[in-house]
């Protein structure tokens, strides 16, 4: 077996109150067997693959220890071996190393040691000669019971009953990803058989208890967990490391601003698009660069698919049902993005919104699909201001006004003409909004030879096409090409929804 | 054993009532108009109202903040609490 390097050898078991844990006994859940008790004395946990278990093995057959072997039941020879078959004595005394020399005192772990250091050993076991002709150190291997293949299931096994979820049995003929869809739990693609081995794994990704009350989801008005959250992140295919992104986005869309009832219960094709900005978004890999909107990226595609899966099993909103969406979008079924913020002349979006600078955060805009905004002549940004003026005009009608916010998502070749004229982030937004200012004549019912339009007693004002902060700007995409996008909102304001700035804590 | 797969829904058991029994006449009924602020959906319920008065119906009427979100617990309680019968008007 491979030697696992310190830093992939971290143990971390779900954080679960004792009374939960009493309750979460169930008719097809194995309750596993109480946490062996160690003896009181020396106590050693070796295995026989160890080349350094196997250098301290003659020790052993003086020293008077327990010793506890993982893999050979017969190793060390000399000794009387307990064989940890089921490695739950490494496991629920959180082994890495092998060796471990510990010291037990009326049944607490007092004193421990990993691998050889040789003063360790002395000093633990009282004998100042124990080892002398050893070398002064030699690192240990890893622990059978955090071994990469076995790990997943050593959780479930030990842990895997703290879960409170439902079980749902599989016969031998059911075909998992059909019962999936069968059951009506997936968003019309497959998804990931949520597993306890594959629950337990997607905890690991955040410190938050598994039973802890992340939001009310609506439409069913449903207190939803972190452990529900996770099952819907393992079946949306998150990787751990996204769920702190999932349960804000859930904590996000959840809060009255946002209004998650409002914006699936709507005809208007809308979902939430999720916009995340800070260092980890790099970290966990997600995409703000060349089709940042776009498919093949697993943290965008798959964080913002986990929402919607929670709103759908969890909050039980599904099409036909609350979501009366006339269209809908393909936004739907995940729309999520990070910001590039790395080479953005910009302020970023979530410092903008209040979050300081380096925090990482998302943004929860109600929003449609995407609509490409072209100019590839403009090398000033006048020209270029009133190009994007021209085409956020549109936005839903030509003549509504201030009913709709937008998020410009401004491609690295435009947002350059700005920054090299000098323009930050508020004199681009000062500008757009100074060249959307609309004669009402323009606007009224009637006018073009258009029904649509604002009541006619407004036919000598200037309204606005948005409101004051209505233009939420992102720089996102690739590298080449003179484009830029928008993605149109809901009813704004109280009436609708507002867009949710939230931090994400791991 | 076989496999076992974690249940991502609410778990929720819905609780099924039976319906209050129509009533045979609206005349002597106190019927809630609830308007969820659509565009229009007032000039509705004026013409309802009229109609539901005409036949010896009393009317109140009330109003949800926004149609986006449900109504207020306290709204569905004041009508529940007033109101014998409710229509709720959505209009656009």
């Amino acid at each position: 077996m491979p030697h696992i390097p310190p830093e992939a050898s971290t143990v971390r078991t779900v954080v679960i109150d004792g009374v939960e844990m009493a309750e979460s006994a169930r008719a097809n859940v194995a309750t596993p067997p109480a946490a062996p008790v160690l003896p009181d004395g020396l106590v050693v946990v070796v295995k026989e693959e160890c080349e350094t278990c196997r250098m301290v093995a003659p020790l052993l057959a003086a020293l008077d220890a327990t010793v506890y072997t993982q893999d050979d039941p017969t190793f060390p020879a000399g000794t009387c071996p307990i064989h940890d078959g089921d490695l739950a004595v490494s496991w629920h005394h959180q082994i890495e190393t092998v060796p471990t020399l510990m010291r037990v005192v009326n049944g607490e772990e007092v004193e421990r040691t990993v691998g050889w250091s040789r003063a360790e050993w002395q000093r633990i076991t009282g004998m100042p000669t124990l080892g002398d002709e050893l070398p002064v150190m030699r690192p240990g291997c890893g622990s059978m019971s955090i071994d990469p293949n076995l790990v997943d299931a050593l959780r479930a096994r030990f842990s895997g009953h703290l879960l409170k979820a439902r079980r749902i049995e599989l016969a031998d003929l059911d075909d998992e990803m059909e019962l999936m869809f069968d059951r009506g739990f997936t968003d019309g693609l497959p998804v990931v058989p949520p597993t306890e081995e594959r629950v337990l794994r997607m905890l690991q990704g955040t410190t938050r208890g598994a039973h802890e009350i992340v939001a009310v989801v609506p439409p069913d008005l449903v207190d939803v967990t972190v452990e529900k959250i996770a099952i819907n992140a393992v079946m949306a295919g998150c990787k751990p490391e996204y769920l702190p992104w999932v349960i804000a986005a859930v904590e996000a869309i959840c809060t009255d601003a946002f209004n998650i009832h409002g914006v699936l219960a709507t005809t208007m094709p809308v979902g939430p698009v999720i916009i995340c900005n800070g260092p980890d978004t790099r970290a966990i890999g997600m995409n703000g660069a060349g089709n940042a909107l776009g498919q093949g990226n697993r943290a965008n595609l798959t964080i913002g698919r986990a929402v919607q899966l929670v709103v759908r099993n969890v909050g039980g909103g599904r099409p036909g049902g609350v979501d009366r969406a006339t269209h809908g979008n393909p936004g739907k079924v995940s729309f999520c993005f990070a910001e590039l913020e790395e080479s953005s002349p910009f302020t970023s979006l979530a410092s903008s919104l209040g979050m300081p600078p380096g925090t990482n955060a998302l943004t929860v805009f109600a929003g449609e699909g995407p609509r490409c905004i072209v100019d590839q002549m403009s090398r000033d940004p006048d020209s270029l201001a009133n190009t994007f003026a021209a085409c956020l005009r549109t936005l839903h009608h030509p003549k509504l006004v201030l009913g709709f916010d937008v998020i410009v998502v401004m491609g690295p070749e435009h947002a350059r003409v700005f920054a090299d004229a000098g323009w930050d982030r508020e004199r681009v937004l000062t500008e757009f909004h100074a060249r959307l200012q609309i004669p009402g004549t323009e606007l009224v019912r009637g006018a073009n030879g258009i029904a649509e339009g604002i009541p006619e007693h407004l036919r000598d004002v200037t309204l606005g096409k948005f409101r004051p902060g209505g233009i939420l700007l992102v720089h996102a995409g690739g590298g080449a090409g003179l484009f830029s996008a928008m993605i149109g909102g809901w009813a704004n304001g109280d009436i609708g929804s507002k867009p949710v700035t939230v931090a994400v804590h791991e | 054993m076989s496999k076992l797969l974690l249940d991502p829904t609410n778990e929720r058991t819905v609780t099924t009532r039976a319906r209050v029994q129509r009533p045979a006449s609206v005349a002597g009924q106190t019927i809630g108009l609830l308007d969820i602020s659509k565009p229009r959906g007032d000039v509705f319920l004026d013409h309802l109202q009229q109609r539901l008065v005409d036949a010896g119906a009393k009317v109140l009427r009330y109003r949800k903040p926004t149609f986006t979100k449900p109504a207020p617990v306290d709204l569905r309680h004041e009508i529940a609490t007033q109101c014998t019968m409710v229509i709720e008007a959505l209009a656009d």
